[in-house]
């Protein structure tokens, strides 16, 4: 059984059939890629996952629970991290805060009223932003405002924000999209130390087939709404239908 | 360091104020009951700012809160006591429940729909206290005391004077000490001090406040809301907590307002009142510790010193010039004095807006650069 499991999922907007019985189920370890072109479904599909869409029919359960009808923090809490396609971080805080607070958020909940304790008291919470953004290869830019980082800096920002919280499964949407060659294949080298060093399970949404090959572990195409291949990089290489639906044009 | 400095902020702060009878002598504003008003109107600015400075919602109905803590003092002055203890307690208390009622409806919304709901409900409580509840508000005449009130814990008065509100004994309008130093006739009175008391106690709950998890949290909010989100924290009771604080401040001032002078008006609710804090705290320096309380004393300030003059006071002035000169500048200047010194305001409140986005705060922090020396300062940065 899969970490995540995603069964007969259906949306409709209007008349467009944006996800047409969509099936996965995500090895816990792996790193599941959805692959497709523009207009698939790949985001619609995300957003199922993470609360902000809820599917028309079907069930998305992870570890066993259904994540349907949750707010986004609840599933977070859950144990599930997104990493956006723009980095979405705290642009007015300082690096270090930005990571404080999902650690905060980790070890207190959703909500605690802790006005009278003191931020620079918390060592615990302090080593542990120190130690991801050492990973990250960012403690030196600590006191740095974040707005004031460069974009692949925000992106490792980003990333060190979700792994401080220990998640169980990471979502990275289009993780390089708009990225130049050098910044895409840094963030590959990242998230590839990410998965020697923690092994978190990774479902990651992208259209760069570099990408995609550098790093997953299983691929599933998605077509129309509809999951039309899905196996190892090599075998997805050839498929015909892949092939199909990113050239348009048959070739055997 | 930080600690460090929020210690000595503390301190210098804690000095100021309570030598305050004494600092603004020479600026004619050194009377009882303008002090007063300025401390009081500190502790309204603080506690918007923990709301609007820090998660950036901004809000138009805090004069609700004001309001309804000054009604709620009176009741217990008319119903319990003249001790101003259980009134402010209760002023508190009241003021908290309406801010959790009307934070939890206009919080529903953000951005400029808040802040309407916010407006709106704020100008329905004006509404109904000038008509539905005045056997509550007393309406237009204003919640006043009177000499047959019950007054059930005090002891029965000298006949035919209402009695005046005190902290255990202590009158709120008895000046204590009025030495004479430097040529100045000096007053201290006991109601300036209690306000000054609550003042350094909400100035030290903001620096609290500020420094915790849970003020990063509201700064969080202004930021990124939707990354707070998908961080696992809810962000709603995390507003509405910020919403309550502020409208307990609110409470105290204005449970203190009729402390100083037990009365309570509807006017005291009216939107103008919960702008001129929005003021306030913008012009001192929004999401800044001190801000709040410079942004109040200089509104407080120039709103007395400007609504005093009047066309006798300009005729002085001008009194040098020619006639028809004179009768000229008293024609321009006119109209930004007395009553309409709110003209002054904006015109004031719109230079710094312009060229001090950060307020007050901003504009002594750029002259103390100038002074210290920028250039220092960027080498240090760079070497960190």
């Amino acid at each position: 059984m899969g970490i995540l499991e995603v069964q007969n999922v259906n949306k409709r907007f209007g008349g467009l059939q944006a996800l047409n019985n969509v099936n996965l189920d995500v090895e816990k370890g792996s790193v599941h890629a959805i692959i497709g072109p523009n207009g698939a479904g790949k985001s619609t599909f995300l957003n199922c996952l993470i609360g902000k869409l809820k599917p028309d029919t079907g069930s998305v359960n992870f570890e066993g629970n259904s994540v349907l009808g949750k707010a986004p923090h609840e599933i977070n809490q859950l144990g599930i991290s997104r990493v956006f396609q723009t980095p979405e971080i705290f642009a007015e805080l300082n690096v270090l805060e930005n990571v404080m607070i999902p650690c905060f958020a980790h070890r207190d909940g959703a909500f605690k009223v802790n006005a009278f304790a003191r931020v620079l008291k918390e060592k615990g919470i302090r080593e542990q932003a120190e130690d991801v953004l050492e990973d990250m290869g960012m403690k030196d830019k600590r006191n740095l405002q974040a707005s004031s980082l460069s974009r692949g800096d925000k992106r490792r920002l980003e990333m060190a924000m979700c792994l401080v919280q220990k998640p169980k499964l990471m979502l990275l949407d289009e993780p390089t999209a708009g990225m130049s060659r050098a910044d895409t294949n840094n963030t590959i080298e990242l998230l590839k130390h990410i998965g020697e060093t923690r092994g978190i399970t990774k479902v990651i949404i992208e259209h760069d087939m570099h990408v995609v090959f550098s790093l997953a572990t299983t691929i599933s195409v998605l077509a129309q709404g509809a999951i039309i291949a899905e196996g190892l990089p090599e075998d997805i290489k050839g498929h015909p239908k892949v092939r199909e639906a990113y050239l348009g044009e048959v070739e055997v | 360091m930080t600690l460090m400095r929020d210690r000595t902020l503390l301190i210098i702060f804690t000095l100021f104020v309570l030598a305050a009878p004494l600092i603004f002598a020479p600026t004619g504003a050194a009377y009882p009951d303008l002090l007063q008003r300025f401390a009081i109107y500190g502790i309204f600015a603080i506690g918007f700012n923990i709301l609007f400075g820090l998660t950036g919602y901004l809000s138009f109905g805090h004069a609700a809160f004001l309001g309804v803590g000054s009604y709620a003092a009176v009741w217990m002055f008319k119903l319990l006591s003249m001790n101003i203890l259980p009134a402010l307690l209760l002023s508190v208390l009241i003021a908290g429940l309406f801010s959790l009622v009307v934070g939890y409806i206009s919080l529903r919304r953000s951005g400029i729909y808040f802040s309407i709901l916010t407006l709106a409900l704020a100008q329905m409580s004006y509404v109904l206290a000038y008509s539905v509840l005045t056997p509550l508000t007393n309406g237009e005449t204003g919640l006043q005391l009177r000499l047959d009130d019950p007054r059930i814990l005090d002891a029965a008065g000298p006949e035919g004077f209402l009695p005046s509100t005190n902290l255990f004994g202590l009158e709120m309008r008895e000046v204590f000490w009025s030495p004479t130093v430097f040529g100045y006739d000096l007053q201290f009175n006991w109601g300036y001090y209690v306000s000054a008391v609550m003042l350094i106690l909400s100035f030290w709950i903001s620096i609290r406040i500020f420094r915790s998890p849970f003020g990063l949290m509201l700064r969080a909010i202004k930021t990124n809301q939707t990354r707070l989100k998908y961080t696992g924290v809810s962000t709603r009771p995390y507003t509405l907590a910020a919403f309550v604080i502020s409208g307990m401040f609110a409470g105290l001032a204005g449970g203190l307002l009729a402390s100083m002078d037990p009365l309570a008006g509807a006017e005291r609710m009216q939107w103008t009142v919960g702008g001129e804090v929005v003021l306030m705290v913008v012009l001192g320096g929004m999401g800044t510790l001190i801000g709040p309380v410079l942004g109040a004393v200089f509104i407080k300030y120039f709103e007395n010193i400007f609504s005093k003059i009047n066309d006798s006071v300009l005729q002085g002035w001008f009194a040098f010039m020619p006639g028809w000169l004179d009768n000229f500048f008293v024609t321009i200047v006119s109209p930004f004095v007395g009553k309409g010194w709110g003209l002054t305001l904006g015109a004031l409140f719109m230079i710094v807006v312009i060229f001090l986005p950060g307020g007050l705060v901003d504009g002594a922090k750029r002259i103390g650069r100038k002074i210290t020396g920028a250039d220092r300062r960027a080498a240090k940065v760079e070497s960190k």
